[in-house]
């Protein structure tokens, strides 16, 4: 499964989007934190998980998705959110912490809620594999040829969740999708330190479903991978497990001084960025011209200023709204 | 058998055990609404370890009526991503000790998936759960935990002391957009391998009816003290309650039935009128329902007669041997010698 031309140019102007973004969020959020770094400070106070570098996951997965499609991702969500459809002024109001996010600022960067698409992500590892499995088991039930798909990380492969979820999705045959985005660190623990097997797509044997491992970090080899396990799915094929090869060109946070990272390894990774990968790429096969990248990355910039300047300018909740929603 | 249970006119009485209550419920609901299924470890084929779910394999099928693996942590976070998708599952958490594998989905997910999506995204489901010790099945099978859920915010908890409050409140849970923790006491239950209070078993109409949250009943009318319980603790307040007529003391017993949402107007009410409180709780003592309540009477300035008291299960590990368990448990007979000492305390 090939990218069409239009597929390859969706997939590079979401990348390109989400790092726009990650890029203001990370300008705005050293606002009000010097010369005293203090978390709680700024106008986006707390943790702040950037997710670039891991680009091509998102797309190459969600390119076969549509807003029916149900989406979990993990505190590191915003490439996926983007690239799923969600709201981005909401969502940029929301980790400003304004009455105009998605969940009026009670949730913040973790905690993006999109039902209009079908997107949540929490703060918990491995949290939201047993919700996509209970959206696809339903989907199932119900007879619809909707799908699942649970992004989480490779240090979440460790967790309870993970093989419970593998499991009963498995004994299920439910439509469901799980995505490890393998940045190779949890937190400041190496993959080699934590996981038991070399790779966790071998993994899926022990549940009796397919396992896929992609490396490169390429957007369209994840495209090729993820577009079968989906199709699979969508087809009542049952679920399948995807280990994607990726970079965390950031921190765990911002504010991670990453002395845990061997010399070198930041520039490798930098060397390797997918995002001036994928545009040589494009421009090498013509897909794309100099001028159509200019016009691609002056529509996903200006969609990001006007997001991040719109919730600057909101306002934010009343005190009283903390006891709004508590319950339905 | 509390005032609520009052027979219909025109219908013969049906006595039911809180087990089968649970099940028409359920079943009714089933088959009014197509987004309800059940799911959980043995409900399928053995109806339900506490018989609950007895007779809906073969009505709605195995589909609906799911059987899990015991993977309390991935069926219950199914459950809350079934919610999200337009279902209203019920889950069932065999026993409410199992909590420590699975309290991330209930609590961090279930509970809080509103709240963090600013209403977009209620989590209608319903997690039954079975509490209650005094049959030597030690501290990993016997609590009740009402006040560690009941203390987290984002669910709605719900105990049931009689068979037709059982079906009532299932009824609603299952219609509410929220995820509702609905605690069922084994002693109550109706099950034939475990003793069942005799109170527990009552009238129950066939159709379908509501119990609304947050509307605690009064089971017995008295004007001396105040006797507040819950689930079992109900019907050892009623039994005391009897005797204490001997010694000349008339007690009210309230059952809260409900405890998120909880109804402090009506212990309130209550209090004032007898000026003396006493609650009776299984659950640990401290930090949980009984200090609570003693709490929202004194907040609002409610004039005692006699200090309020408490009875709890002590802050230990639920032991095994009967000669261990059952003197920490609530009794009537401690509840006939507490209220005894109130009374002569300033009558």
């Amino acid at each position: 499964m090939t990218p069409t031309p239009q597929q390859y140019l969706w997939m590079y102007e979401n990348m390109v989007k989400s790092r726009a973004f990650e890029e203001r969020i990370a300008t705005a959020y050293f606002e009000g934190k010097s010369p005293v770094f203090n978390m709680a400070n700024g106008p986006i106070p707390g943790e702040m998980h950037l997710s670039n570098g891991q680009e091509p996951c998102a797309v190459g997965v969600c390119a076969h998705l549509d807003a029916a499609d149900f989406v979990t991702a993990t505190h590191r969500p915003h490439h996926i959110a983007i690239a799923k459809g969600v709201d981005l002024d909401g969502m940029a109001a929301e980790i400003f912490g304004k009455k105009t996010g998605l969940s009026g600022g009670r949730g913040g960067h973790m905690h993006l809620f999109d039902a209009a698409v079908n997107f949540s992500c929490s703060g918990i590892i491995a949290q939201g594999m047993g919700p996509a499995v209970g959206a696809a088991t339903a989907f199932k039930l119900r007879g619809e040829k909707r799908v699942a798909v649970a992004f989480i990380g490779e240090g979440a492969a460790n967790q309870g969740a993970f093989h419970e979820s593998l499991n009963l999705a498995a004994v299920w045959q439910a439509p469901v999708v799980f995505v490890i985005e393998d940045n190779a660190w949890g937190i400041s623990v190496s993959k080699a330190q934590s996981t038991a097997v070399p790779h966790n797509d071998s993994r899926a044997a022990a549940y009796g479903m397919p396992g896929h491992r992609v490396t490169g970090n390429d957007p369209a080899a994840i495209f090729a991978v993820a577009g079968e396990a989906i199709a699979r799915a969508r087809a009542g094929g049952g679920p399948s497990l995807i280990e994607i090869e990726t970079s965390r060109l950031a921190g765990h946070f911002i504010g991670d001084a990453e002395g845990y990272r061997p010399a070198g390894e930041k520039d490798a990774l930098f060397a390797r960025d997918p995002i001036p990968t994928l545009r040589g790429k494009l421009l090498a096969e013509k897909v794309m011209t100099e001028t159509d990248d200019l016009a691609i990355v002056k529509r996903a910039e200006s969609a990001v200023e006007q997001a991040i300047a719109k919730a600057r300018a909101a306002p934010f909740p009343a005190a009283a709204e903390a006891y709004q929603h508590v319950f339905a | 058998m509390t005032a609520t249970a009052t027979a219909l006119p025109n219908r013969a009485k049906r006595n039911l055990t809180i087990a089968k209550a649970m099940a028409e419920a359920l079943a009714q609901e089933m088959r009014r609404d197509p987004s309800v299924l059940v799911m959980g470890e043995d409900i399928a084929a053995l109806g339900g370890v506490f018989g609950n779910t007895r007779g809906l394999l073969e009505e709605f099928g195995p589909a609906r009526i799911r059987d899990t693996p015991i993977s309390e942590t991935a069926f219950i976070g199914a459950a809350v991503g079934m919610a999200a998708v337009g279902m209203r599952p019920v889950v069932e958490l065999m026993f409410v000790d199992f909590f420590g594998v699975c309290m991330d989905a209930i609590y961090n997910m279930a509970a809080k998936n509103c709240y963090f999506s600013g209403g977009q995204a209620g989590v209608p489901m319903v997690l039954m759960t079975s509490v209650g010790g005094g049959y030597g099945d030690a501290g990993q099978h016997s609590q009740c935990l009402y006040g560690t859920f009941a203390h987290l915010p984002g669910m709605k908890v719900v105990v049931p002391s009689n068979a037709y409050d059982a079906k009532g409140l299932m009824v609603s849970a299952i219609r509410d957009n929220n995820p509702v923790i609905f605690m069922f006491h084994k002693a109550l239950q109706g099950m034939g391998w475990l003793g069942t209070v005799q109170g527990s078993i009552n009238d129950v109409p066939e159709d379908a009816y509501t119990v609304p949250f947050g509307q605690a009943t009064i089971a017995r009318t008295g004007k001396d003290v105040t006797i507040v319980g819950l689930g079992a603790t109900v019907h050892l307040a009623l039994d005391a309650a009897q005797e204490l007529i001997a010694a000349g003391i008339d007690a009210e017993v309230v059952d809260l039935r409900s405890l998120v949402p909880l109804d402090r107007a009506t212990v309130n009410a209550s209090v004032k009128k007898t000026g003396r409180l006493l609650v009776v709780d299984e659950d640990y003592m401290s930090y949980g329902v009984s200090g609570e309540i003693i709490a929202s009477v004194v907040e609002a300035g409610t004039v005692l007669k006699a200090p309020p008291k408490r009875i709890a299960f002590p802050d230990i590990p639920i032991p095994f041997s009967p000669t261990l368990e059952r003197p920490a448990l609530p009794s009537a007979e401690k509840i006939v010698a507490t209220v005894t000492a109130m009374a002569r305390g300033g009558r």
